[in-house]
């Protein structure tokens, strides 16, 4: 295997056998010499226009149908007809085996990028690190997904296709407050979540009479009211998992409704370690793809034309605009998780005083691989930025930061910069940046008015005066009033429990005369 | 660690055609609004290439919970010159700092995406139809549909008819009294307990004449089996013919000829794609008419004067060499500025009123005008001035004026709209 000196292609032509002589290279370094532990890898290649499909329902292979997949695919066949729009070089699965898709377009050298990149730095990351490991099942997660297409298909046959593409609707409105946020008792297993879906079904077929419509349902139950605590613990509130919450609690959804619920929640928990670890999941790959093509490029199996068309492609991928540059438009992930990988070698294998003073860890230790896969397995972007962030970096960034007080008339204050005073709190600043905990709208259910009119009440604890847009909320809450069947009332408060405006909404009968 | 690699370029592609469709079905209104806006001002041969339309985006997003306004803290790179406490002017009022949210928020407004040519004439076509399309018949075999019909001695395997098979063979074997194997194993039960020697001996050839007879006559009998028949059946097939009439002649104007052609081009369009079974006849006149291929009918030029009773002439000849009227649904579409020779005007109401209208399912008459004229401020034209006395006297005939372009698909659309069972066409 050690065919060190032989080019593994040359010029931009490529055919299958070179796809498979690139894999078997980049596979070698990053084995026996960045150690990397993956799952076992799938390389698909697709058109243009497949991946214009795949970017239109998340990336995933297969899908439920719904009409705002078909609106994406419009918008985005639009704009990268008319040239706005360029495509990725690929996408990249986190299932087992891990799918990566190439586009055909790429030359020989961009695909060995690709391939170092998705087939080994993200699939060592999904494969690693806690987050996925704790919420994502990448054995099942193709499964499951066959399963949630073919069951919604099968509600759209037996129900309608209208009454699940309400349900649909407003599912997908409530999707980012479905989330689990602390683990819970049992990691996911989406096989036998399909498996307990068809039981569901099956034991509610056989245990249909149609004589228990026909019994009287006598007086209500006893006028007493269930005292507020104990309500709340029943109900399990307060309850941040608004889908959850729906699905296990709502009075009159059927039971389709709640299996289509289930399946958006199910999807949503899905994606969100990959929301919390952009920078780190692309900081992997990026740094994992230059340490192999600079590897290959050493044992003289890549020419040195193909290694610079690499170089050139990699340094627009971590190219960082500045804030005053038209083509700033926030942090690039890959930049900022490139150039922090890069940092702490630098930190592991060559530091300076300030470094020892600042990470008296890792400084010095000279493994930097050991200490890299780590960082990987243990930390999320929130976490890895408020900790591994160097001064260096911030200089090299010139980073400050802005606090922008709208009350403040005189204008926006620089609150600190990359000085002596300021690193630690650019830091901090930084990592809040990509805190789920304030990206996300802090909205919960905390009661239902049982004895009354069975208003189910919402709260929205308003951070740092930042309030709901109010149209989009006012929709969304009338999907959640169709979905509960009855009053719905969200309440937006302060800090010091003052109410600041409070949306209702009442339902309408689409959603629930299906 | 083996890898895979898969060749998927092959795959079906378009998978998201039928999320396409969805949202297509979602946006039905907005976008039909926006072809039919579209198709208003482009040429009348790209109007059914499909294109871009814009719709707004409203009533199709996502809503989702966002969070607007607060205090702010960012951390931006590239500081050049910023100390800490600086206080920067907002760039501008209210605006806050940095275009990042107006990219992706509410500055969508509208939404433009390509439909492609089918997308687009299905929904520019959308609710018309052929007016009163009331006579079926069987016509040459083009629609074929299969039934069943019974049964029968020969067929394929496939098709035998166990159920029927075993009751006739059932009703045989009881008709010929095939002996029961209860019966013969009962006699053998007593030659088995007997020991009379005379009783055995009977009992014996008992049981072989029994034996003999069932063998004689078999369980099932190839003359039992029965095949399922299934036979063809021609579907009725509603015939339909246009007959497009259009004046040509010199009081005809560019403009009124442009306008003419567009209509007769939506018409050609709206039949070739609703109705399998439609012929169309051109016919061209100035004072004398003729009939002409498509080609011809859109393109050719020509010129003269006027006798619409040419026209009508013509028409009726080959309704009757070609066209039973029994036999098929017809329709005709007149277009013309309205001039006529007087002398003209009595042949040519006697013509319709006799000849024509009696067999016509619809007659629809379009008046072309001036590209500057209102519609109700034009004399009324010779022409239409007797078409409507004989549509008080109770004829089938709906009449149009159009002067502007943007007038044709509303008029088209009148004409041809879809109607309930009962209501008539329009007057």
């Amino acid at each position: 295997m050690t065919a060190t000196g032989e080019l593994l292609f040359e010029g931009a032509d490529w055919d299958f056998r070179t796809l498979q002589r690139v894999c078997d290279a980049c596979e070698q370094v990053a084995r026996d010499e960045l150690k990397l532990d993956v799952y076992p890898n799938q390389i698909e290649v697709i058109t243009a226009e497949q991946m214009l499909d795949a970017y239109s329902s998340v990336g995933m292979p297969l899908f439920y149908k719904h009409w705002s997949f078909g609106k994406h695919f419009a918008f985005q066949e639009a704009s990268y007809r008319k040239g706005l729009m360029g495509l990725a070089y690929e996408i990249v699965i986190n299932s087992s085996p891990c799918i990566s898709y190439l586009m055909e377009e790429n030359t020989a050298t961009m695909q060995t990028l690709v391939i170092a990149h998705a087939a080994f730095g993200h699939n060592h990351f999904f494969k690693n690190n806690y987050l996925f490991k704790q919420w994502t099942d990448a054995d099942g997660i193709l499964d499951y997904l066959e399963f949630a297409k073919r069951y919604v298909a099968h509600c759209e046959e037996r129900h309608g296709r209208l009454a699940v593409e309400h349900t649909l609707d407003a599912a997908h409105a409530l999707m980012s407050h479905g989330i689990d946020r602390y683990p819970g008792k049992k990691s996911l297993d989406l096989r036998a979540e399909e498996k307990r879906a068809g039981r569901r079904r099956a034991h509610e077929e056989s245990a249909f009479n149609d004589l228990w419509r026909t019994v009287p349902t006598g007086p209500a139950k006893s006028g007493a009211v269930l005292d507020v605590e104990r309500r709340r613990q029943m109900l399990g509130l307060p309850q941040e998992n608004l889908l959850y919450f729906l699905e296990k609690t709502a009075p009159r959804l059927k039971p389709w409704q709640r299996e289509i619920l289930r399946i958006v929640r199910h999807i949503a928990q899905y994606f969100y370690p990959q929301s919390q670890t952009k920078v780190m999941n692309e900081g992997t790959a990026t740094y994992v793809h230059y340490r192999i093509l600079n590897r290959l490029h050493q044992q003289g199996r890549l020419t040195d034309g193909n290694f610079l068309e690499f170089l050139q492609s990699h340094t627009n991928v971590v190219f960082q605009p500045e804030f005053d540059d038209p083509r700033y438009s926030g942090f690039n992930p890959y930049a900022l998780g490139f150039a922090m990988m890069q940092d702490i070698e630098r930190i592991v294998t060559n530091p300076e005083a300030e470094d020892r003073e600042w990470f008296p860890d890792i400084a010095g230790t000279g493994d930097t691989m050991g200490v890299l896969r780590d960082i990987w397995a243990n930390y999320r972007d929130e976490s890895f930025i408020s900790q591994f962030m160097s001064p260096r970096l911030m200089r090299h960034f010139r980073l400050f930061h802005l606090h922008d007080d709208p009350e403040e008339r005189a204008g926006i204050r620089v609150d600190a910069i990359h000085d002596e005073r300021g690193y630690r709190r650019l830091r901090r600043e930084l990592s809040r940046q990509y805190d789920v905990g304030f990206i996300d709208a802090n909205i919960e259910v905390v009661d239902v008015d049982l004895a009354g009119d069975r208003r189910l009440m919402l709260r929205h604890t308003v951070v740092k005066g930042a309030q709901l847009s109010e149209a989009d909320t006012k929709r969304v809450v009338q999907h959640l009033a169709d979905l509960w069947s009855y009053d719905v009332s969200l309440v937006e408060v302060d800090g010091s429990d003052k109410v600041l405006k409070e949306y209702v909404a009442h339902p309408r009968n689409i959603a629930v005369a299906a | 660690m083996a890898i895979h690699i898969v060749d998927r370029r092959l795959n079906p592609g378009s998978k998201s055609l039928e999320n396409r469709q969805r949202f297509l079905r979602r946006a039905k209104a907005l976008v039909q609004g926006a072809v039919k806006k579209s198709s208003q001002d482009r040429d009348i041969k790209d109007v059914l290439e499909g294109g871009v339309v814009s719709v707004p985006i409203d009533g199709m997003d996502e809503p989702r919970f966002r969070r607007e306004g607060g205090t702010r803290d960012m951390v931006l790179p590239g500081n050049k010159k910023f100390v800490e406490g600086d206080i920067l002017p907002r760039p501008n009022q209210g605006g806050g700092k940095g275009g990042r949210e107006a990219g992706e928020g509410d500055s969508e407004d509208t939404f433009r995406f390509v439909l492609s040519r089918d997308e687009f004439v299905d929904l520019f076509l959308d609710d018309l139809e052929l007016p009163d399309l009331a006579k079926r018949k069987l016509a040459e075999v083009e629609s074929e549909g299969i039934r069943r019909a019974g049964y029968t001695t020969s067929g394929s395997p496939a098709n035998i008819s166990v159920s029927r098979t075993v009751s006739r063979a059932l009703a045989r074997r009881v008709a010929l009294r095939r002996p029961r194997p209860e019966v013969l194993a009962a006699i053998e039960a007593e030659l088995a307990d007997c020991s009379d020697e005379a009783r055995r001996t009977e009992l014996v050839a008992e049981i072989e004449a029994l034996k003999t007879k069932m063998r004689r006559i078999p369980f099932i009998d190839p003359i039992d089996i029965r095949y399922r028949r299934f036979e063809t059946v021609p579907k009725p097939v509603a015939q339909a013919v246009m007959f497009c009439l259009m004046d040509v002649s010199g009081s005809m104007t560019e403009h009124m000829k442009d306008l003419a052609k567009r209509f007769y081009m939506l018409l050609y369009v709206f039949l070739k794609r609703r109705y399998r079974h439609v012929e169309i006849v051109f016919i061209r006149h100035t004072d004398r008419a003729e009939e002409v291929d498509e080609q011809t009918f859109f393109y050719g030029p020509a010129s003269g004067g006027t006798l619409v009773s040419s026209a009508l002439q013509a028409m009726h000849d080959i309704v009757r060499s070609r066209f039973r009227p029994a036999d098929w649904n017809i329709y005709a579409a007149q277009a013309s500025d309205g001039d006529n020779s007087y002398a003209d005007g009595e042949v040519t109401g006697r013509l319709l009123t006799d000849m024509i209208l009696p067999v016509t399912q619809f007659f629809a008459y379009l008046e072309v005008g001036q590209e500057n004229g209102l519609s109700y401020e034009m004399p009324n034209s010779a022409l239409w001035t007797l078409y409507e006395g004989l549509r008080a006297s109770g004829a089938p005939l709906s009449m149009r004026k159009v002067n502007e372009r943007s007038e044709i698909f509303p008029v088209f659309h009148d004409l041809f709209q879809r109607r309930g069972p009962q209501e008539r066409t329009a007057p």
